[in-house]
């Protein structure tokens, strides 16, 4: 029984009249796991996250909570509390109320409510608040109101939807330690639904990262980092020069593309087979390129291209240029490193990197 | 209070107002004035201070039945309106559907209609199904014509309530009827009181739909008609004088309970 994942998304489809939110969903969370669902708005992961919940039906397709299908059952039958972007906290009721609703719900005595709430009350260290209205809080102690609510019932998951959108950046990060102390200690599965790539990325084990409705990529962060699977998740940690092209020669050691600029040698890529002639896409991180002036000797990958902007606030800067064949890079560099060209809107520069740095995107 | 910083508009602003208020109450405040008075007729010079009037009223049999019949169907109005009004405001609030635009239109639609029209529809309607000139049948009619003004209230409120509450407390384990028992209605609490209050008062002072379907049970705004008739009497000021009385207080109760909705109910 323990070996059966906890959550288990079969094929899910959800559909919102013509328009599809969710794509074949179909993945399976572990017993234990921090789980982040990632993407931009509208990509699908609240759908996700309310559907395992139970505040919208699967169009197709299963969820199966520990091993039992869920599809259908209503939201207040299953044990997956959520705590929400807006927090929902009950405005009518003291702080203690407030996590003692669920237990209220669930019929448990009276006494005992009052003594589990408080427990919850001071492991989240906000006991001395319990009596208090939710108006007469701060932000970061109504999260830890909403977090000791969604927990009270001790559950085995919990769902949390952008919790820390509404903080300010420094409650964010110590709200950030919190949780994913809170996950280790308890040791119950979180599945957490972002849009920020530093929420994600610090405190989930795997994380999904998804497009229109569609999953991109499920990994663990590092792996994602590593090997985006394709050109959107390529862009969407950054690493957004993708070039297409064809596999012209693949050595052990070195594969050479033939694109549309010129011909580009790459590291081999162990994981990924591919025949001469077929078409590939690498990623080349913005922080791997570099500039130099044009006629500058170079022995690995360069392209020429023209300066469109850049971007010069904050600790490094980000030149904006677009090839001759009008494909756009962005090359992201400490500000010493650009001192020794000249970056003018109009102005032609050398863009190079090392094969080593070319990522193929097996996805595509 | 902040007024407008130009001191001369600030000033004509204030001159609007006051001279609103006298326009408005200067009636009001003459029939209190003659309900004390000792004379027959209302006119300057005023005669002795006198009670006589309340007196009067006090031991007319007539005014107390049309006191209670009133004081009944307000009570059963408000009853019945906020009931009404609290189900098309959540409705509004939880559902969308296909004509909903219609749906709020006609329910707001009632306090739009000219009371003559209203009342006749209603005494034609009642007297085909036999439920005219009856306590019942006032009891109806003012019930259609108040519940919009409790629908107003209550989604008022509902409008100020975050739309994930309800879901969170599903989510937490309550039914849509235990939700509804211990958010929503909890929530909407101050405005089901304002509404009962708003809904007594305008039931308490309805004057022509009550006319026309109240038949021998007659409500105290009818009861006054029936005086006018016969002989111009300062008992009418007396009366009138109670019913501001009423009618007022039941405003300034749900003023006040509409005013801090984020106070904790009991």
């Amino acid at each position: 029984m323990l070996d059966t994942p906890i959550v288990h998304f079969d094929n899910v489809v959800k559909k919102f009249g013509s328009f599809t939110a969710v794509e074949k969903a179909d993945f399976q969370i572990a017993r234990g796991e921090f789980l982040a669902i990632m993407g931009s708005s509208g990509c699908g992961k609240t759908t996700t996250l309310r559907m395992l919940a139970g505040l919208e039906d699967p169009t197709e397709g299963n969820i199966l909570l520990d091993g039992k299908k869920i599809n259908g059952k209503p939201t207040w039958e299953r044990d997956t509390p959520m705590v929400w972007q807006s927090l929902a906290l009950f405005p009518f009721l003291t702080v203690q109320e407030n996590v003692e609703f669920s237990l209220k719900m669930r019929k448990v005595p009276k006494g005992e409510r009052r003594e589990r709430a408080r427990k919850w009350l001071d492991r989240l260290g906000i006991l001395e608040f319990a009596d208090r209205n939710i108006s007469q809080l701060s932000g970061g102690q109504r999260q830890r109101v909403a977090l000791a609510r969604s927990l009270v019932t001790e559950p085995k998951i919990l769902l949390l939807d952008e919790p820390l959108s509404a903080l300010d950046a420094h409650l964010k990060v110590r709200m950030q330690s919190v949780l994913s102390g809170l996950q280790k200690d308890l040791g119950i599965t979180f599945v957490y639904v972002t849009h920020s790539m530093s929420e994600a990325f610090s405190m989930a084990d795997r994380v999904v990262i998804m497009s229109r409705g569609k999953i991109e990529q499920i990994g663990t962060p590092e792996e994602i980092y590593r090997e985006p699977r394709n050109r959107f998740v390529a862009g969407f940690l950054g690493s957004s020069n993708v070039f297409d092209g064809r596999l012209k020669s693949s050595g052990n050691e070195v594969w050479q593309i033939e694109t549309e600029h010129s011909s580009f040698n790459l590291k081999a890529p162990s994981e990924v087979q591919k025949t001469d002639g077929s078409p590939v896409a690498f990623a080349v991180s913005s922080e791997n390129m570099s500039l130099a002036t044009i006629g500058t000797p170079w022995a690995g990958n360069s392209i020429e291209a023209t300066v469109v902007g850049g971007e010069f606030a904050g600790a490094s800067a980000t030149v904006f240029l677009e090839t001759d064949q009008g494909q756009e890079l962005k090359v992201q560099k400490g500000h010493d490193e650009l001192k020794t060209v000249d970056i003018r809107a109009g102005q032609k520069l050398l863009v190079h990197w090392l094969p080593e740095h070319c990522h193929v995107l097996p996805g595509e | 209070m902040t007024g407008n910083r130009n001191p001369l508009i600030n000033g004509l602003l204030k001159l609007h107002i006051t001279l609103c208020l006298i326009f408005i109450f200067t009636p009001i405040a003459g029939s209190f004035v003659f309900s004390l008075n000792s004379d027959r007729f209302p006119s300057l010079p005023l005669g002795s201070f006198s009670t006589e009037w309340y007196r009067l009223i006090w031991e007319d049999p007539l005014v107390w039945a049309g006191f209670f019949n009133t004081l009944l169907v307000g009570a059963c109005v408000a009853a019945i309106a906020t009931l009404l009004g609290f189900g098309g405001a959540y409705t509004d609030f939880r559902y969308k559907f296909f004509g909903k635009p219609v749906y709020l239109a006609l329910a707001l639609l009632p306090p739009t209609i000219p009371v003559v029209i209203m009342g006749l529809a209603m005494l034609a309607f009642l007297s085909r199904v036999s439920l005219s000139g009856n306590v019942i049948s006032v009891i109806i009619a003012h019930g259609v014509m108040c519940s919009p003004f409790a629908m107003a209230i209550i989604r008022l409120r509902l409008s100020q309530m975050d739309p994930d509450l309800e879901a969170a407390a599903w989510n937490l384990g309550g039914n849509e009827w235990v939700t509804m028992r211990h958010v929503i209605i909890p929530f909407t609490k101050p405005a089901i009181y304002a509404a009962l209050f708003i809904t007594m008062a305008v039931s308490f002072d309805e004057f022509a739909v009550a006319w026309f379907v109240s038949g021998l049970n007659e409500t105290l705004p009818v009861k006054v008609l029936g005086f006018l008739q016969g002989q111009v009497s300062p008992r009418i000021n007396a009366i009138g004088s109670l019913a501001f009385v009423s009618s007022i207080s039941f405003i300034v109760i749900a003023q006040i309970l509409m005013r801090n909705p984020e106070s904790k109910p009991s």
